[in-house]
């Protein structure tokens, strides 16, 4: 299943936040959204999984989900967002609860994502007894439970400190080597964006207008930290962006 | 490795302290010292005549009035009577109050039609409308039931809307993101995430119970601790009296018990 943005264009009230965003997202591609903050990404992303609904323009499903999937376009968000008073394990059924699966099913799927994120030992657990990094991992297995067509992450290892941001991103990338899933990823991190995307997508300040388009072809196992061609993507990018970060930090924010 | 420079110059003087502090801890003793000590004093107070019996009786002639309570069995009978009104009234104001609270806390129009009623008749003293309990509810234990229901009702839906109201958004958005059905989101993400501002509500309201447990026995009420501390007080039975406040704060101390147990159990999921 792919995602298609057409014209997407949104205001909060008198702000236009987003101007003419037109977009793919191909199957089995990460597709990373990169931008100074306040420029409206995770707006945007937002509306890729109709969370929000945009002014004008629309996202478009081309093709169906495939027949297992249980909630096609999934997020991850940057704050976890588990519920604390249930455990790991009630986690990942809470989102299993509202779909037609005997027991003993959803038993194996939360055992089977669980093994994936290497997180069986931690099944009993509450959220307050994990680490930033344990807590994302839970998130990124309940998002796996129901078997996403696209996964849509919201700066998900941003409020992680720098060992646990790398360690998640070598589990994503891994992941992604296994399954070739779909993502949209918003971030304001280069490195990241550069080690994850098949194609980074740069949006100005606001309002959020698509300056660039930047398609990495080589594969994500070769893509190592010490990496010349990726260094130089990296500060192409910065230079894209320099002079927007600069303005938008001089901005007021009054988001919502 | 050691920093040789520091090791050289040993001649500073340590850093002085200046942290720590503000951070009061449960120490259980001091509790029951203070509890037997203040007792002790009101005690010698009065046998030695410091404290004239006139002002107030002494803690053993409380005492006594009690024991005199148990042996004719009266207390059962009071207490019966007045648990009975405290269970019914809380009881029912708190779920009517989570009730309307959690419409508040949902639907734009309850929120709009009822939050500023909610305002405007919770300050008034529920004893005022006494009379007309007695009107509305009959002579009986419906105008006793009713006046703990009101006074425990409000606050219970100020603490219910409360609560939902600063149930984490994300958390919400969350459970509409995985497609989660409006009566789940409702149910286990909004319930739950609102049940510390409820159970401290219940706190507050089981002590308005209590308050009102005595206005409401005011209204011909033959057995009740409330109905024996207007007796005791309209004869001047000081000590009688005394008997009957400590068996309301008794009953306090236990109320505040038990939710202390719920709150542990319900919320153990926090740290």
């Amino acid at each position: 299943m792919d995602l298609n943005l057409r014209n997407i264009t949104h205001r909060y009230d008198e702000v236009e936040v987003l101007r003419d965003i037109n977009l793919d997202i191909k199957q089995g591609q990460i597709v990373c959204i990169i931008g100074p903050s306040g420029c409206g990404k995770s707006t945007l992303l937002r509306m890729i999984g109709g969370l929000e609904r945009p002014a004008s323009g629309e996202v478009l499903q081309l093709g169906d989900p495939p027949a297992d999937c249980l909630n096609p376009l999934t997020y991850i968000f940057q704050d976890f967002a588990l519920l604390p008073w249930r455990t790991v394990e009630g986690n990942i059924s809470l989102v299993l609860e509202n779909h037609p699966l005997d027991a003993a099913a959803r038993e194996e799927i939360i055992a089977d994502v669980l093994a994936r994120t290497k997180l069986s030992d931690f099944r009993k657990a509450y959220p307050r007894q994990l680490s930033g990094g344990m807590k994302q991992r839970v998130a990124i297995a309940r998002a796996l439970s129901v078997r996403p067509a696209v996964l849509l992450m919201d700066e998900p290892l941003s409020a992680l400190d720098s060992q646990t941001r790398e360690l998640l991103m070598d589990d994503l990338v891994d992941l992604w080597e296994k399954e070739n899933y779909t993502a949209a990823y918003v971030t304001h991190n280069l490195a990241e964006a550069v080690r994850l995307g098949h194609k980074i997508v740069v949006l100005s300040r606001r309002p959020g207008e698509i300056r660039d388009i930047v398609e990495i072809a080589m594969p994500l196992s070769d893509r190592t930290s010490e990496n010349l061609e990726l260094e130089a993507i990296q500060k192409r990018l910065w230079n894209l962006m320099r002079d927007e970060a600069r303005a938008a930090d001089m901005e007021l924010v009054d988001e919502r | 490795m050691s920093d040789k420079s520091v090791e050289d110059t040993l001649t500073g003087k340590p850093v002085p302290f200046r942290g720590g502090g503000f951070l009061p801890r449960p120490k259980k003793i001091v509790a029951p010292i203070v509890f037997i000590g203040l007792i002790a004093f009101w005690e010698w107070g009065c046998r030695t005549g410091f404290i004239s019996p006139l002002i107030l009786p002494a803690p053993s002639e409380a005492f006594e009035a009690f024991m005199n309570l148990v042996n004719t069995g009266l207390l059962w009978q009071h207490l019966a009577a007045s648990l009975q009104r405290l269970l019914i009234g809380w009881f029912s104001g708190t779920m009517l109050g989570i009730i309307v609270g959690t419409l508040i806390g949902l639907f734009s129009i309850a929120r709009s039609g009822l939050q500023p009623l909610v305002s405007a008749i919770f300050p008034i003293p529920k004893i005022a409308l006494l009379p007309l309990f007695i009107i509305w509810f009959g002579i009986g234990e419906g105008s006793k039931v009713a006046t703990i229901l009101f006074g425990t009702f409000f606050p219970t839906v100020i603490a219910t809307y409360g609560g939902i109201d600063n149930v984490d958004r994300g958390l919400i958005r969350m459970g509409q993101s995985f497609g989660l059905t409006r009566m789940s989101i409702i149910r286990k993400v909004i319930l739950p995430g609102a049940l510390p501002a409820i159970l401290s509500g219940t706190r507050i309201s089981a002590a308005i119970a209590i308050i009102l447990l005595v206005a409401a026995e005011m209204i011909a009420a033959e057995y009740g601790i409330g109905a024996y501390i207007l007796i005791a007080g309209s004869l001047m039975a000081t000590d009688q009296l005394i008997t009957g406040v400590a068996i309301l704060s008794c009953l306090g101390l236990i109320f505040a018990w038990i939710i202390g147990r719920a709150e542990k159990y319900f919320l153990k999921w926090r740290a």
